[in-house]
């Protein structure tokens, strides 16, 4: 895993040196990450990589993870779609079966962090341990417009917080505690965005027997509803009339996710009609999600919600012309016609595929502009400023502070 | 950092009632946060509200009126804020209609407030050759803060650069010539270039 050091080509040692300064500032404080799974998902990615690098910057880091069985985690799906907006039949029993599982790990867990960092609803409950420490409450979900029972609910929780974040302007309501803005970000020196030799993206196409004889167009994504892998396809056939191209689905599926294989089965039988479709279950491999991204000639994500939409970012570090759905903080990271463009719907979506597939300069434009604005705004380097002033920001509130 | 506020407008009324009770660090936000975030757009886009009533609700000249609001001439967010009302107000007189239009969902207008963090970096100089060659190493957010924050919400009478340099080395031509930039029509790389240019032509004269 890349060292702090090896970030300072890509964004300078001014930059580093400004980290190591915020990391002076919290010596002695412990912050303790909490979520609900080390592997799988925008969440667990980001804290696998964010975590040694705030220790390497001084800061004082734990992550733990809560436990909860199969009945714990459906709930928390139902809670995360309707979280979306989607309609979905929660019963008093999925409440229940929610607290008891919190109860559980309120009695588990220890919560022993200065500052306590609870990603996501799911261990939102355990704030009921707060003491004299600081909590924090991070939720990377859209919350644009919840299920007001379901938000309500967790509601009781989160005023007893410190103060929450969420990753777009939408996604906050007037809240008596503070709340912060803090997109997500992407490593470029991971696997999944560092360059690579255009011997291992052959060999990657080669692998999946996907040959480079018509153009592509590529959706990596959880097999999620929500990530509206039946309406790709649609927007694929109605380009497919008049471009000859292919499409790959490729992404895998989070252990916090029930629902993902029966997603993977519709999407399959929905891509029969077609040869040149191409579905990949690639369960957290990150070289070849990279691979894929860089032999696309164009990336797409036609998201119904979407928390943050990391995927987009990842696309656009690559400089690759992007066609994203106009939601979540998909929005943050394209200005329409300027960075990539952005849709609505699944005519929408063909047709800017049109566009881009038949106008290469124009989408090799949009793709440098998109790589410019992820390369100042959404690196992890931005990240974890953002966090350091997040966790000073619990001691001073003020507007102005002056450390000095 | 970015702190959320929770309101959201519409439509151009609640937009100038928020612009009038919102706090003073919210209104320098949203005029200058596109200067830190979109570096290498130039011209910059000139602040979020006139970009928000110009592509969503389509009222260009009220957007080209708030875009052209010469920042720089405004010494506190008190004054730039009234200006900024007067600038709707006055549009709203003379076109009641625009009252009518509604952001759809999904574009309102957000609120958000900047919180700033001051602390000292390892760099200082005393002469001009030291700070010509601080100036080449700090990041850009030390000097938007010099060049932006200090002068605007600090209130200070000038950028911290030309203060320095006019009361510390008596460089009251250079500070003079830093000051009379309008910092709001370059990239922030842009402008480190020019006071580097303008710094390293006094030290060789």
């Amino acid at each position: 895993m890349a060292k702090i050091e090896e970030y300072i080509p890509l964004v300078g040692q001014s930059i580093i040196d400004d980290l190591r300064l915020l990391g002076e500032r919290l010596k002695g404080k412990v912050v303790q990450h909490i979520n609900s799974t080390p592997v799988g998902g925008g969440v667990a990615e980001i804290l696998n990589r964010m975590v040694p690098l705030l220790r390497e910057l001084g800061v004082d880091t734990k992550w733990d993870v809560i436990k909860g069985g199969g009945q714990f985690f459906d709930v928390t799906k139902k809670f995360h779609n309707a979280l979306h907006g989607r309609q979905e039949e929660i019963i008093q029993r999925d409440f229940e079966i929610f607290m008891e599982t919190s109860r559980d790990n309120i009695a588990n867990v220890d919560t022993y962090g200065d500052i306590v960092f609870i990603h996501d609803p799911q261990p939102i409950a355990l704030v009921e341990k707060k003491a004299a420490n600081k909590w924090l409450w991070r939720c990377h979900v859209d919350v644009s417009n919840p299920d007001e029972r379901v938000w309500g609910f967790l509601m009781d929780f989160i005023v007893q917080y410190d103060s929450a974040v969420f990753s777009a302007p939408a996604f906050s309501r007037k809240l008596p505690i503070r709340q912060f803005l803090i997109p997500p970000s992407i490593d470029p020196l991971s696997d999944k965005n560092k360059e690579l030799p255009q011997e291992a993206i052959d060999a990657v196409l080669n692998k999946y027997g996907i040959e480079k004889d018509k153009p592509i167009i590529t959706q990596i994504s959880r097999f999620d509803r929500l990530k509206d892998p039946v309406g790709v396809i649609e927007a694929y056939l109605q380009v497919k009339k008049y471009i000859n191209c292919q499409l790959i689905l490729a992404g895998g599926t989070a252990e916090d996710d029930p629902e993902g294989l029966n997603v993977l089965e519709e999407v399959k039988s929905k891509a029969e009609v077609d040869k040149d479709i191409h579905i990949l279950l690639l369960p957290h491999n990150d070289i070849e999600v990279n691979a894929l991204q860089r032999a696309s000639d164009v990336i797409i994500q036609k998201s119904l919600k979407e928390g943050f939409g990391l995927t987009v970012a990842e696309a656009l570090l690559k400089a690759k012309p992007v066609v994203a759905s106009n939601v979540g903080g998909i929005p943050l990271q394209i200005k329409h016609k300027y960075s990539g463009l952005l849709c609505h719907s699944v005519e929408g979506a063909s047709f800017a595929l049109k566009q881009l597939l038949s106008s290469p300069e124009y989408a090799r434009k949009l793709g440098e502009n998109g790589r410019e604005h992820i390369k100042n705004n959404f690196l992890i380097t931005r990240h974890l400023r953002d966090y350091m002033l997040l966790f000073l920001s619990l001691y001073y509130p003020e507007d102005v502070v002056n450390l000095h | 950092m970015s702190e959320l506020t929770g309101l959201r407008a519409t439509t151009l009324g609640q937009f100038l009632a928020l612009i009038k009770e919102v706090p003073g660090s919210s209104i320098y936000h949203h005029t200058h946060r596109f200067l830190q975030q979109h570096q290498y757009l130039s011209p910059e886009p000139p602040n979020d509200f006139a970009y928000w009533v110009t592509d969503i609700l389509g009222e260009d000249e009220l957007g080209e009126r708030l875009a052209s609001i010469d920042t720089v001439q405004y010494s506190t967010i008190r004054d730039l804020r009234e200006e900024i009302a007067s600038t709707i107000e006055n549009y709203l007189e003379n076109n009641p209609l625009a009252k009518m239009k509604f952001a759809r969902s999904g574009e309102e207008f957000h609120f958000i407030k900047s919180v700033s963090f001051i602390l000292p970096t390892n760099y200082v100089a005393y002469d001009l050759k030291d700070f010509v060659q601080v100036l080449k190493k700090i990041t850009i957010d030390s000097i938007y803060f010099h060049i932006f924050e200090a002068r605007l919400r600090l209130e200070k009478p000038t950028n911290d650069f030309s203060f320095w340099l006019e009361n510390s080395l008596g460089e009251k031509k250079l500070a003079a010539n830093i000051a009379g930039f309008d910092p709001y029509t370059s990239t922030l790389e842009d402008l480190r270039k020019k006071i580097i240019r303008l710094v390293e032509k006094r030290i060789s004269s």
